[in-house]
């Protein structure tokens, strides 16, 4: 299981844009290295991450190999509302992991 | 098309099982070039420059790890929004870096990641706009050491 860490303000003014840091454990694999025996490592990347507020996408990103190892996203959104913003990475082999944080709009 | 994708690679793979090919060979979007991905963003219109800011830095000692930050220029309202942001290499064995998928809620069109080079090359933003307009900005940077990358792409 891939660990991955977020940063959501707990507490924000409504309307207010605040920025949200993700960061996964991964090794994005470009499938251009070879192992030790000289066998290709086969391509293995986040695919594809998608973040959610309330249930509402709010952003989402297409990842290609060329993104590095550990993918780490900066990006903005607008407290509307308190709730949960849910983020979802989606691995090619299938895999999916998830995290969730509180926000508290007054 | 990712589900036809999907399956070349699993048809690939098979192949590779089957009489030792290598499984980069079969997987299409590998072969794109610069100028091809690019027209499959742009699909015939023609970029601005201007609108989009491309941040990176000059130089950078390894090209493993680069930050970067995608900034645009927009009032992202609902009718006048950013919708996608794309970055791509022209130097990297494949162009496409990452799109990000942007909207009204988003309130502030600026995204940041960390992305390989595997040479001194150009990077390119774009950002598509609601209204279907396309922005452009380039960066060049210098890489001393390039990220992995062996010479299986050029097979």
């Amino acid at each position: 299981m891939a660990q991955a860490r977020i940063s959501v303000p707990k507490t924000a003014a409504k309307g207010e844009i605040v920025e949200i840091k993700t960061l996964i454990q991964h090794p994005m694999e470009t499938g251009f290295r070879r192992d030790l025996d000289g066998k290709v490592i086969p391509v293995h990347i986040i695919e594809r991450f998608v973040c959610t507020y309330n249930g509402e996408v709010v952003f989402r990103a297409d990842f290609h190999p060329s993104i590095a190892a550990n993918p780490y996203l900066t990006f903005r959104t607008v407290a509307t509302e308190s709730g949960r913003l849910e983020f979802v990475w989606h691995d090619d082999d299938g895999s999916v992991y998830r995290e969730s944080a509180e926000i508290e709009v007054v | 098309m990712r589900a036809d994708r999907r399956s070349v690679l699993v048809l690939a793979g098979g192949a590779l099982a089957l009489v030792g090919l290598r499984p980069l060979a079969a997987r299409e979007a590998d072969r794109l070039t610069y100028q091809e991905a690019l027209r499959a963003i742009t699909a015939g219109r023609e970029p601005s420059d201007g609108r989009v800011t491309l941040e990176l830095p000059k130089i950078a000692e390894t090209g493993n790890s680069v930050s970067i930050t995608v900034r645009a220029e927009s009032p992202m309202t609902r009718d006048d929004h950013v919708v996608r942001l794309h970055v791509l290499s022209k130097g990297n064995p494949r162009p496409n870096v990452a799109t990000f998928h942007l909207g009204p809620r988003a309130g502030l069109a600026e995204v940041g990641t960390r992305i390989k080079l595997s040479r001194t090359q150009q990077v390119v933003a774009l950002a598509e706009m609601s209204d279907g307009t396309l922005w452009r900005d380039q960066a060049s940077i210098v890489v001393t050491l390039g990220a992995c990358v062996e010479d299986i792409w050029l097979d």
